[in-house]
């Protein structure tokens, strides 16, 4: 016999399946729970086949299906108010959001995890981190401009982190290069809480016309379903279900195979031939394979269309031609579309992908039969309602109760405890947090990517948020920032995850855009543990109140659950994107002064909030309550930032968070070596604290921003009439070298540079 | 084949529309490979610097009659094998190297980055470029000093001239024998030089070359990346700027296009 014949001979057809109830199938090892399995039984009517079961197995993963977390998640949906809606094109549930942003552009953005598979093999799971989101923007019809790595590492000084830190930045810079794309932000954390659970988060933004919206369904029967892009091999199977939707264990095998591999160059490529798809108007629906493969596109695409889709799964081209059909149904192979396609559109679409070298292969086509019908050689394998697969998974109420930790841990206030006692010296207090893992500059990391390609990079690193300019004629704009704080959501979830929201939209008003929307990806332990759902629960609930009182809703995101090892969590991690918009990015504001004789100004006031900041980190103490949040003030403060730089009346500006005002004075005159004098003793006076609080605190709604002298009477007529408390702390001085704090310090900023940038490349370099 | 996918929001159509230029008919042409990362923004550069780019794709056997001929950076074909070792057996190459070759009137032409690459495999330029000595991909501003500006290239600038031009690649160490480099030196075929850190280990600082005509340019840094203010480095090597302000690349296209109508 040959190894054909062999292969047919073995293949578990329906025919088999309803001939053979009682042969037993590894669904246990498929991820798959008993009461799962039995569901799957009792909607079928019969046993599954081994490729129902593959695909039942991966799609009904939490990764896939969001079973845990679907029951909180509709407060996105339930909270969305109707002027929340002004401006989205497409909400939560396909592939990104897409959001309006005047003059008939559209903006699609979306952070996604990539956490396990960057454990394991941190260069391909980065690198296809990056490749996945990327290709969801392609899905929405939009061509992608830019991406940004929230990441988080375990302590800087562990013997595993080097390995990771040089494998994931490797891995990020290495695809996301090489697809021209700039990193234009990001993160990175270290705590040694992510030591066994790094997480690597990657947002994507892409460029759109309104009219160019292209949705995931597969509709018009008779139409044709081809699969086009990179071959299908063997590699990432199981991504979606036995890796990303389990802890760590470390009495299990290596999940290394379950790791995808990625080819920037086949996505490069697939990215401009599905722009010309796009362009001549041949494709009809349209889907990236990610988690779950052909197994996601074929019963999604059916799904959210007319309902039907026969295929014929030997026409699927293979990297590996020993490759079961469960197998190819599951595998993870990277760069691969999915698209449908009239019959008139054939022979354009084969010249566009003759065009572009890429591979394509007619898989089947649309019906109206309601099921999603799999043919191995002619013979059916599967034959299911795909509605039952993709959207009609188990969902669970999870059990969840606070954790009887928490009232303990609040109770302990950084003030009052051991580790509070003031620094002698502020000055190497500064020094110390300045060159602090958290704190340091993030140069070695972000000088791996390229910020300058495609050439409308307007702000990047190291300032508050990434900025790119979508329209070459009138400047009109984006914005972006990622925020996240594990401290404050292990210390309050609710509000954590509120402060996240308030940090990235503050960070985008800095920036000078007014904040239009937001993405959220939210790593969390094992769902499984009620107090891990608790704090999910809690985030959540923080998130989507905060979402509506800031009126910025939700467009779409993602679910990382099981980031454990063994018993032990990562801290809630809500990463949070904002996205804003500008009028014209010429108006941006840049996180430096630069002119000498420019008035700086503090604006909010400074309480002693030490809990959780990196101060207090720094002293190895987390205990207490995260800084109060007033929403309302935030607003006003976004107000305030974006006015100004329409009205010219800023040169500078840097909101305030992690570090307090020691990080932001610091930042600021590095950003164009440019030195200043600060005199604090006025601040202290009107907030009743300490010159050291003043510095460290991380007291919400602040920012620094320079002034003029032209603009002074104008800046503060325009904080009074809005009643927000602002105050002269010091000024621009292009003489002195050095960040003043008089009456306290006097920090050259050499020296402060020095320690600021050695950090890095201490351990890495 | 004409290229259908326009960056996003870039004006439409790419050539200048200004009727009186005496550059009216000059054009630059820009090669797309499959991988090509920077050839919209090259057309761009052109175009600021007053010129008409014409895109051109690697599998034709047509130069369009372009005056000049640009190959932008990226990863062309990955850059899985040697960079620049698969394109420079593209139909277009061989227009290219046969245009190029004969003398100081020959077509200009410039390898930026992976144009670079391509350009020393297709045996155009000496010497070839591996992995940068810090084994990273490097994006930085970088400081270059201009050691000839007899070139088609670089006739805008002055001998000894200072620029910050952003470099960003993982291949751009320089290498090449001592004989050749000797050589290179000797006939002032050295065109740039990074000056104030050598960041990848490049043999003797060297940044960028040419052939012994001078028509024929490659350089590692990336000059179609400062040629506008607002989205160019932070500094020029020519004084003050505002953020992202630097524009000290624009001289190379604005040295073509003068050598065209002169």
């Amino acid at each position: 016999m040959t190894a054909e014949t062999t292969r047919k001979f073995n293949i578990d057809t329906v025919a088999n399946a309803e001939t053979t109830p009682g042969q037993s199938l590894p669904w246990a090892e498929l991820g798959l729970k008993e009461n799962e399995y039995q569901r799957v039984e009792e909607i079928l009517g019969r046993r599954p086949t081994g490729a129902e079961l593959a695909m039942y197995s991966v799609m009904w993963s939490e990764h896939c299906s969001y079973k845990s977390s679907k029951v909180h998640l509709r407060q996105f949906g339930e909270k969305v108010t109707d002027a929340m809606k002004e401006h989205l094109l497409v909400g939560i549930g396909e592939n990104a959001g897409v959001v309006d942003i005047g003059d008939g552009w559209a903006v699609t953005f979306k952070v996604e995890s990539h956490n396990h598979p960057s454990f394991v093999e941190p260069y391909q799971g980065a690198a296809t981190g990056v490749g996945g989101i990327v290709r969801d923007i392609i899905s929405m019809g939009a061509r992608p401009v830019a991406v940004m790595d929230p990441l988080r590492f375990g302590a800087i000084d562990h013997p595993d982190t080097a390995r990771l830190v040089h494998g994931i930045v490797a891995g990020i810079g290495g695809y996301g290069n090489s697809l021209g794309l700039p990193n234009i932000g990001g993160e990175v954390v270290f705590d040694s809480v992510y030591q066994g659970n790094p997480l690597v988060n990657a947002l994507a933004v892409g460029v759109l016309r309104h009219e160019d919206i292209r949705l995931a369904n597969a509709s018009g029967a008779g139409n044709k379903v081809v699969l086009f892009g990179a071959r299908t091999g063997g590699d990432g199977i199981g991504g979606a279900s036995v890796l990303a939707s389990e802890s760590f264990d470390s009495s299990k095998p290596s999940k290394r195979p379950a790791v995808q591999v990625g080819d920037p160059f086949a996505e490069k490529v697939l990215i401009e031939c599905c722009l010309e798809l796009f362009k001549a108007s041949v494709v009809e629906g349209i889907q990236d394979l990610g988690a779950a493969g052909i197994s996601c596109a074929t019963s999604e695409l059916a799904s959210n269309g007319d309902g039907g889709m026969h295929v014929e799964l030997t026409n699927v081209l293979l990297r590996d031609p020993s490759l079961t059909p469960g197998e190819i149904l599951m595998s993870e192979s990277q760069e691969r579309m999915m698209a449908v396609v009239t019959p008139e559109n054939m022979a354009a679409f084969e010249a566009i992908m003759d065009k572009w070298a890429v591979e394509y292969s007619w898989l089947g086509e649309v019906t109206d039969t309601g099921r999603l019908i799999i043919e191995w050689d002619g013979e059916k394998i599967v034959d299911v309602d795909p509605r039952t697969v993709a959207h009609e998974g188990p969902v669970y109420e999870r059990p969840y109760s606070r954790p009887v930790w928490l009232d303990g841990v609040q109770a302990d206030a950084f003030t009052g405890s051991a580790a509070a006692g003031r620094p002698a010296d502020l000055r190497e207090a500064v020094l110390e947090l300045m060159a602090s893992p958290n704190m340091c500059a993030k140069d070695w990391v972000t000088d791996q990517y390229d910020r300058y390609v495609q050439g409308n990079t307007a702000l990047a690193m190291p300032d508050d948020a990434g900025v790119v300019r979508v329209d070459e004629e009138t400047g009109l704009g984006v914005a972006i920032s990622t925020d996240a704080n594990g401290r404050y959501s292990y210390l309050d979830p609710y509000e954590g995850a509120r402060l996240a929201l308030a940090e990235a939209y503050r960070n985008v008003a800095t920036s000078g855009a007014v904040p239009l929307a937001v993405t959220d990806c939210l790593n969390f332990g094992s769902p499984e543990d009620p107090e891990v759902m608790w704090q999910f629960a809690e985030t959540v609930r923080g998130l989507a109140d905060a979402c509506q009182e800031l009126g910025v809703p939700v467009t779409g995101g993602n679910v990382s659950l099981y980031n454990q090892t063994g018993g032990v969590a990562i801290h809630p991690t809500p990463v949070v994107g904002v996205l804003g918009v500008f009028d014209d990015v010429a108006r941006r504001t840049p996180s430096g002064w630069r002119e000498d004789g420019q008035a700086i100004y503090l604006l909010g006031t400074t309480a002693d909030e030490l809990d959780g900041s990196e101060w207090a980190n720094l002293r190895g103490h987390l205990g207490g309550q995260p800084p109060a949040l007033d929403l309302a003030a935030e607003k006003t403060l976004a107000a305030i930032l974006v006015n100004c730089s329409r009205d010219g009346m800023i040169d500078a500006a840097h909101d305030l968070s992690e570090g307090g005002l020691a990080a932001g004075l610091s930042e600021m005159a590095l950003r164009f070596g440019v030195g200043a004098r600060i005199g604090l003793d006025e601040v202290c006076e009107r907030d009743g604290i300490d010159a050291f609080t003043a510095l460290f605190s991380e007291s919400q709604a602040r920012a620094v921003v320079s002034v003029p002298r032209s603009e002074e009477v104008r800046f503060n007529d325009m904080c009074t009439a809005r009643n927000f408390p602002t105050m002269r702390i010091g000024v621009v001085d292009t003489e002195n070298g050095a960040l003043d704090v008089q009456g306290h310090f006097t920090l050259p900023l050499g020296v402060l540079r020095e320690a600021h940038q050695a950090t890095l490349p201490r351990h890495f370099a | 084949m004409s290229i259908e996918t326009p960056l996003i929001g870039g004006p439409q159509p790419l050539a200048s529309d200004d009727g009186s230029s005496p550059l009216d008919g000059v054009t630059v042409g820009v090669v797309t490979f499959p991988g090509t990362l920077d050839d919209r923004d090259a057309a761009r550069a052109v175009r600021l610097a007053g010129g008409s780019a014409v895109q051109l794709w690697h599998g034709d056997h047509d130069l369009q009659g372009v005056d000049a001929v640009i190959i932008p950076g990226g990863f062309s074909y990955g850059d899985y094998l040697r960079a620049g070792a698969i394109s420079r057996f593209a139909p277009l190459m061989e227009q290219i190297t046969a245009a190029a070759s004969g003398g100081a009137d020959a077509l200009p032409v410039l390898g930026i980055c992976n144009g670079f690459q391509v350009l020393t495999e297709a045996h155009l330029l000496p010497g070839s470029m591996i992995k940068n000595n810090s084994l990273h991909f490097l994006c930085r501003d970088q400081r270059l000093r201009v050691e000839n500006a007899g070139t088609s290239w670089t006739s805008e600038y002055a001998e000894g001239e200072e620029l910050v031009i952003p470099l960003k690649n993982q291949d751009g160490q320089f290498v090449a024998d001592n004989r050749t480099l000797d050589e290179l030196e000797g006939e002032g075929r050295v065109v740039f030089r990074y000056v104030d850190g050598n960041p990848n280990g490049s043999r003797r600082d060297i940044a960028g070359i040419s052939n012994a005509a001078g028509n024929v340019v490659g350089l590692m840094p990336h000059p179609e990346h400062a040629v506008e203010a607002g989205f160019g480095p932070d500094s020029s090597a020519r004084g003050a700027v505002d953020v992202r302000g630097g524009t000290d690349g624009l001289g190379i296209f604005t040295s073509v296009l003068k050598k065209l109508v002169g």
